[in-house]
């Protein structure tokens, strides 16, 4: 019997989700005294991942599709790994964010977490990044769901390493919220499986159609959604969301909020898109209506709340509740313009809000500052933090010509092309009201005298110390990555989202 | 943990009986996992309630805490090594991730079921490794 030998570049959809997972089991093994072992292992990973990451889509972007059958089992039997060029955008985005984390987390983690939790820190990481990437490469529903609990645990995990008491309770809430969460999805792939016979999500497109009235069918799809909303923190399923940003450590926070959400949207647009066609949503039930309402609820409300925070990472969690309304808005209207605007806003926000909790824990490190009226001054006692978090703040806000600019420019665009005039005011409003919450930062850090004999809330008396070179480095990195790919316009990025957007909607 | 030992010589005597049943019982639903009813997870979960119940029943000292769950941690990690390990055999011999066909035996039939023993293997490592450490963070004594 002979096999076709399997060529390296072939391997690389396996390889990809593969390296990360070896790797965080290696970790644990680190000899105590090297401390940075973990820290080194993570981001020799993580640029492995990167490397895989570009290669793949490069490849993707060559053929179109790329797939890789486990153990030899042809699909629909066996588990299949699918990359087309909307996954391949959204594994490169996730392994850049995780490597810019992987490397302030080796310069600067220590900071946050104690040491002997380090090594545990930077493994959980790793499985956050395996698990992520799983859900981004599956074309196998059940595969899907098994990643997805991967990723939470960590994330869980993650989250709890905070220097706070808090995270724990954080943590354990979030727990509870994912856990129902995961078991809806699961529910929902049970019905699936139950209606069709089949957990294959190509598969799936094909035979769903003809039961798309099927009560259990129309089941699974709510139990779907309902779970994916919770997993993206969409409004008014956000409550858990606040407390794990605020609490977690900064390079955790980064890598959740950049990675974490954003794959949990991409899930949601498999589901309504790939598994499901896009005449379901049009025709049998109003999700496009329903998500209109709670996208737009969320930019406000999400935007609103920010405004009226202390803390400075409290206020950057509810500008994720915000901006994540700003990717289902855009997703929800389904038109060609939006869907662009969608997928750039997601890679927008993962680096952006990378950067901003980078630059919080930055913040923390070099000044102790851990409220907003803890930055009277900031600016002349660490410039390249200010730098970096007022221009990840301009691109969030979607001044020209960055690449915020670009994605919310898409969404109204698109908003205008389907006839939803409604919806234009609130994407503007949630500009605007972007715009004042960082303004209150960016304000007092570089207008406002630094008062004396303060004492930041962060920590006691201590003296300001320099922050970390390469911790400060992948924030403004990010940063500037936001500003670079805007004044590109109609760069690659625009380009690539496009593309991805187009084979969405067929 | 040890001061809140039973000192109760009827789960003593009970569980120093069935400890060894059932973690003979886990290694059988291990090897059996290919078969029929049972698998690495199955065995897993067993075998960590055997050491599990050993802790509760006749309690740790502070040193035998300190053992435990840095062998937990070991089995947790060596159990995902070793199901990547056999996976990256496969590809490394051109086959595809899992492709037990590719190891290196003689017959495919041998092949296919010696990988999903190691499998399995691994699966139990992981899973007894996992839910240990899991007791010993939550119900131990020792504060990190």
């Amino acid at each position: 019997m002979t096999e076709p030998v399997l060529s390296l570049t072939q391997h690389i959809p396996a390889l990809l989700v593969l390296v990360p997972l070896l790797a965080s089991a290696i970790i644990p093994f680190s000899p105590a005294r090297l401390r940075r072992a973990g820290g080194t292992v993570a981001l020799l990973a993580n640029a492995a991942a990167l490397a895989l990451a570009s290669a793949l889509a490069v490849e993707t972007f060559r053929l179109g599709r790329v797939t890789y059958n486990f153990g030899g089992w042809a699909p629909p039997w066996g588990i299949e790994y699918a990359v087309d060029p909307l996954a391949a955008i959204m594994l490169l985005l996730v392994a850049f964010v995780s490597f810019a984390a992987a490397v302030y987390s080796r310069a600067a983690a220590g900071a946050e977490i104690a040491h002997e939790k380090l090594p545990y820190y930077h493994s959980a990481g790793l499985l956050l990044v395996s698990g992520l990437s799983g859900m981004i490469i599956t074309g196998d529903v059940f595969n899907l769901y098994v990643f997805l609990e991967i990723a939470s645990l960590a994330g869980y995990a993650l989250i709890a390493a905070g220097r706070r008491r808090d995270a724990l309770v954080a943590s354990f809430n979030y727990l509870i919220l994912g856990t129902i969460a995961a078991t809806f999805i699961l529910l929902g792939i049970g019905y699936l499986y139950m209606a069709s016979g089949t957990l294959n999500i190509a598969d799936l497109r094909e035979r769903l159609p003809h039961i798309y009235h099927t009560k259990t069918v129309l089941t699974a799809f709510a139990f779907l959604m309902v779970g994916f909303s919770i997993k993206t923190a969409l409004f008014p399923l956000h409550i858990w969301l606040p407390d794990a940003y605020t609490y977690a450590p900064s390079p955790a926070s980064a890598l959740l909020a950049a990675a974490g959400t954003k794959v949990g949207v991409y899930a949601m647009l498999r589901v309504t898109y790939t598994v499901f066609r896009p005449e379901f949503n049009a025709s049998v039930v109003p999700m496009k209506t329903i998500l209109l309402v709670l996208s737009s609820a969320a930019i406000i409300y999400g935007a609103v709340m920010a405004i009226a925070q202390k803390d400075i990472k409290r206020m950057l969690a509810w500008s994720s509740v915000s901006q994540i309304g700003y990717i289902v808005l855009g997703a929800a209207i389904a038109s060609q313009y939006s869907l662009t605007g969608s997928l750039l806003h997601m890679i927008n926000h993962a680096l952006m809000k990378a950067a901003l909790f980078m630059c919080a824990g930055l913040m923390l490190i070099s000044t102790g500052a851990e409220k907003i009226s803890d930055l009277r001054g900031a600016a002349a006692r660490m410039p390249l933090t200010m730098a970096a978090f007022t221009a990840a703040a301009v691109s969030m806000t979607g001044i020209p010509p960055t690449l915020g600019f670009m994605s919310k420019w898409h969404i109204a665009l698109g908003a205008v092309e389907a006839g939803l005039w409604a919806v234009v005011p609130v994407v503007l409003a949630g500009s605007l009201l972007t715009g004042i919450y960082f303004w209150k930062v960016i304000e007092p850090a570089y207008f406002a005298a630094p008062p004396e004999g303060h004492i930041p809330s962060g920590r006691g008396q201590a003296p300001d110390t320099p922050a970390p070179f390469w911790a400060a480095a992948p924030a403004a990195a990010l940063a500037g990555l936001g500003v670079l790919l805007g004044l590109a316009a109609w760069t690659p990025a625009a380009g690539a989202a496009r593309a991805a957007g187009e084979l969405l909607l067929k | 943990m040890k001061a809140r030992r039973a000192d109760n010589p009827v789960t003593e005597t009970v569980s120093a009986l069935l400890i060894p049943f059932m973690q003979i019982y886990a290694l059988y639903l291990i090897a059996h996992g290919d078969l029929g009813p049972g698998g690495g997870f199955q065995g897993g979960a067993v075998f960590a309630a055997s050491l599990v119940l050993r802790a509760i029943v006749f309690g740790l000292d502070a040193d035998e805490e300190r053992r435990y769950e840095r062998l937990a941690g070991a089995c947790a990690s060596a159990g995902v090594l070793l199901y990547g390990g056999i996976g990256l055999l496969c590809m490394l011999r051109g086959g595809a991730f899992l492709d037990y066909k590719a190891l290196p035996f003689a017959d495919p039939k041998t092949a296919y079921h010696l990988g999903v023993y190691g499998i399995e293997l691994g699966v139990g490592l992981a899973v007894a490794g996992a839910l240990l450490l899991l007791f010993m963070k939550t119900a131990g004594s020792r504060d990190d």
